[in-house]
């Protein structure tokens, strides 16, 4: 049972992942236009000389460097190979520099902005959601309601610029962008830690703050559906300690449908945070899709697509294989 | 049957608060439950029963809330013992076989988890090994192979989850088991043989049993007394034999001539009308537009609960001229 069970979640796991390449390869394609075209156009404008080769076989040339002079089903096929090694071109703007090195350059800085900042809303929101809908926990903590549905309600980059305003440009406290100081040299030493802590905190804060809203109020929501079931009832009559039905008989019920939106949260978190990366400058993956679609990096952004449709597909895949194990009711 | 009493209610009464009245879900209520003696409570949807068995247990939720009354186990008054208290009395004591049971027990954690964490609660200093001994022990008494306990509750069916229920009910020998319509969720093949298993582990423990339902098949087959709530009162309370025998009060002498027989041919009757709503109960009797018996004291005079000869209770004005 169990192996037929994760056999189908792989399987499931390529078929999106082979769509997706799939619709990567189309779109541009259909866009008018022609990518030979449009750099020819852009070495006109700077004013470069076609070096007496004439026009038709510098295109050509060109058309034949990067497969285009090949059947179309041909282009598919080895755009879909060549996506499943995860070899994604070649950068426009950085050639020769190759797609995937600029993602795997950036991924640390977003899984490690994001991916951690997102992971401690969930775990805080929940926990707090948790408390809010249970009636022995301290009347204090219902107050927070409003305040957590007020954050929740305010996009995420515009608290971001609240906050480099006031803690940044007003106060000074922490830089106003960047990974970490500029002219330092990345290494695993100390300093650097703190300084990327330092540069990380104004980002993690307006992700967390806005987010933690979303996860407190929807545990609280399913909280007071779970604190109705009859298993609690049984739970407080067998004389259970409180402790014991908190966390084991209503939150480990409750936190199941959080959990598949913390994997969807965590798919959507590299594309969904463009903008946090925009306004602090951050060297992660949306900091190079915005770059990419400023510059017309039609292979970069290309990659990026793909790739973050891989991590929303790998999140997914994660939490299906886990989810048997929080969940006996699922089929395993 | 010893008379020893297990469990001694006086006078309790629960009301839902609503926003305007005060609506009296269980109104002076008093009653005394017998080691070992098995004591069904019937009536309508809405009578009280549930609202009773979860009051005793102090686990009513608001609107819900205990107005007054005693309620003596073991020399101590449940209503008057603190959070902590209460709540290592709870099982060790007085244990619950819920209503829902389909719902009663967490889907996400094993059988055994399930039992063990009851008899963690309560500190009685078995040791792990003992424990799963002890839970398998159980599980074969009422009628479930071991395997059961390395169980989800989905892998369950209805009677087997029941059969848990009555299992954990028992696990901590407590001295008196309140089961709460234990078996409406289930057919009647199934209700009879979980009801036989529930029999027998009280018998066998010699706890004292409230039964609540409203099968009174069941109940003639269970329960030795009988006790007939309407409107939040306890109209009457009878020894099981008698009671079928030579019902007291009006309500249940309809109680039973509205039971099918198989011994005699009849028309059955149904009770004409339907329970008065709690917000706005008649004066006097709160039975007395029912009945067919009623007299105009009923409609002015609310009818104590009165001490009968062998051991019956009543609560009618007419009674007396009646034995």
């Amino acid at each position: 049972m169990k192996h037929a069970y994760l056999i189908r979640r792989v399987v499931m796991f390529f078929v999106v992942v082979i769509l997706a390449a799939t619709l990567n390869f189309i779109i541009p394609r259909l866009a008018p236009g022609d990518p030979i075209g449009a750099v020819l156009e852009e070495l006109r404008a700077r004013g470069a000389s076609t070096g007496g080769d004439s026009e038709d076989e510098i295109v050509a040339a060109y058309r034949a460097r990067f497969g285009l002079d090949k059947p179309i089903h041909i282009q598919y096929f080895s755009f879909l190979a060549n996506t499943l090694r995860f070899d994604l071109g070649y950068s426009i703007s950085y050639y020769p520099q190759k797609v995937e090195a600029a993602l795997l350059r950036s991924l640390p800085w977003t899984v490690g902005l994001l991916a951690i900042s997102t992971v401690i809303s969930f775990a805080f929101g929940s926990f707090f959601g948790a408390l809010m809908a249970w009636p022995r926990a301290p009347a204090t903590v219902n107050r927070f309601v409003p305040f957590f549905m007020v954050l929740s309600a305010v996009p995420y980059y515009l608290l971001g610029l609240i906050l480099v305003y006031i803690f940044a440009f007003v106060l000074r406290w922490l830089p106003l962008g960047g990974a970490y100081s500029s002219g330092t040299v990345p290494e695993m030493d100390l300093d650097f830690i703190l300084d990327v802590i330092r540069h990380g905190m104004l980002p993690a804060l307006s992700i967390l703050l806005t987010s933690v809203g979303f996860w407190a109020l929807g545990m609280r929501g399913v909280m007071v559906t779970v604190l109705g079931e009859d298993y609690l009832t049984l739970a407080e009559a067998k004389g259970l300690p409180d402790r014991r039905i908190f966390f084991a008989y209503a939150m480990r019920n409750a936190l199941l449908p959080q959990v598949t939106s913390l994997a969807i949260a965590l798919g959507t978190v590299a594309s969904g945070s463009v903008l946090v990366e925009v306004i602090f400058n951050y060297p992660g993956v949306g900091w190079l899709l915005y770059n990419a679609l400023r510059s017309s990096d039609y292979y970069m952004v290309q990659g990026v697509a793909f790739f973050l449709i891989l991590t929303v597909a790998v999140s997914v895949l994660i939490v299906d294989v886990i989810y048997p194990l929080l969940d006996p009711r699922i089929e395993r | 049957m010893s008379q020893d009493i297990a469990l001694e209610v006086n006078n309790l009464r629960v009301s839902y608060k609503t926003s305007t009245d005060d609506v009296k879900a269980v109104d002076d209520v008093s009653f005394k439950l017998y080691a070992g003696e098995r004591l069904g409570v019937v009536g309508e949807s809405g009578s009280g029963k549930t609202t009773l068995a979860l009051a005793l247990m102090r686990l009513h939720k608001p609107p819900a809330s205990i107005e007054g009354g005693t309620a003596f186990l073991d020399g101590r008054d449940l209503l008057k013992l603190d959070r902590e208290e209460m709540r290592s009395t709870r099982w060790s004591k007085l244990s619950l076989i819920p209503q829902g049971s389909m719902n009663s027990l967490n889907p996400v954690i094993k059988i055994k988890h399930q039992m063990a964490d009851a008899v963690e609660a309560h500190q009685r200093g078995w040791a792990r090994g003992e424990i799963a001994k002890h839970i398998g022990h159980l599980l074969g008494r009422v009628g479930l192979p071991e395997s059961v306990a390395e169980m989800y509750p989905h892998e369950l069916s209805g009677g087997m989850k029941q059969r848990v229920c009555i299992a954990l009910a028992i696990i901590l020998e407590p001295s008196v088991i309140i089961a709460d319509e234990p078996t409406s969720a289930l057919d009647v093949v199934v209700q009879r043989v979980v009801m036989q298993t529930l029999n027998d582990v009280q018998a066998q423990l010699n706890a004292a049993m409230i039964i609540i339902g409203h099968d009174m098949g069941l109940m003639a087959q269970s329960a030795d007394r009988l006790a007939v709530m309407y409107a939040g009162k306890m109209v009457e309370v009878s020894p099981i034999g008698a009671f079928f025998k030579n019902p007291q009060h009006p309500y249940s002498k309809l109680l039973i001539s509205s039971l099918p027989s198989p011994e005699e041919r009849r028309e059955l009757t149904g009770i004409p009308g339907s329970q008065p709503s709690l917000l706005d109960l008649p004066s006097g009797c709160a039975f007395h537009p029912r009945c067919p018996v009623a007299v105009e004291r009923c409609k002015r005079e609310i009818p104590p609960l009165r001490d009968f000869s062998g051991g019956r209770r009543a609560a009618c004005h007419l009674v007396e001229e009646q034995t």
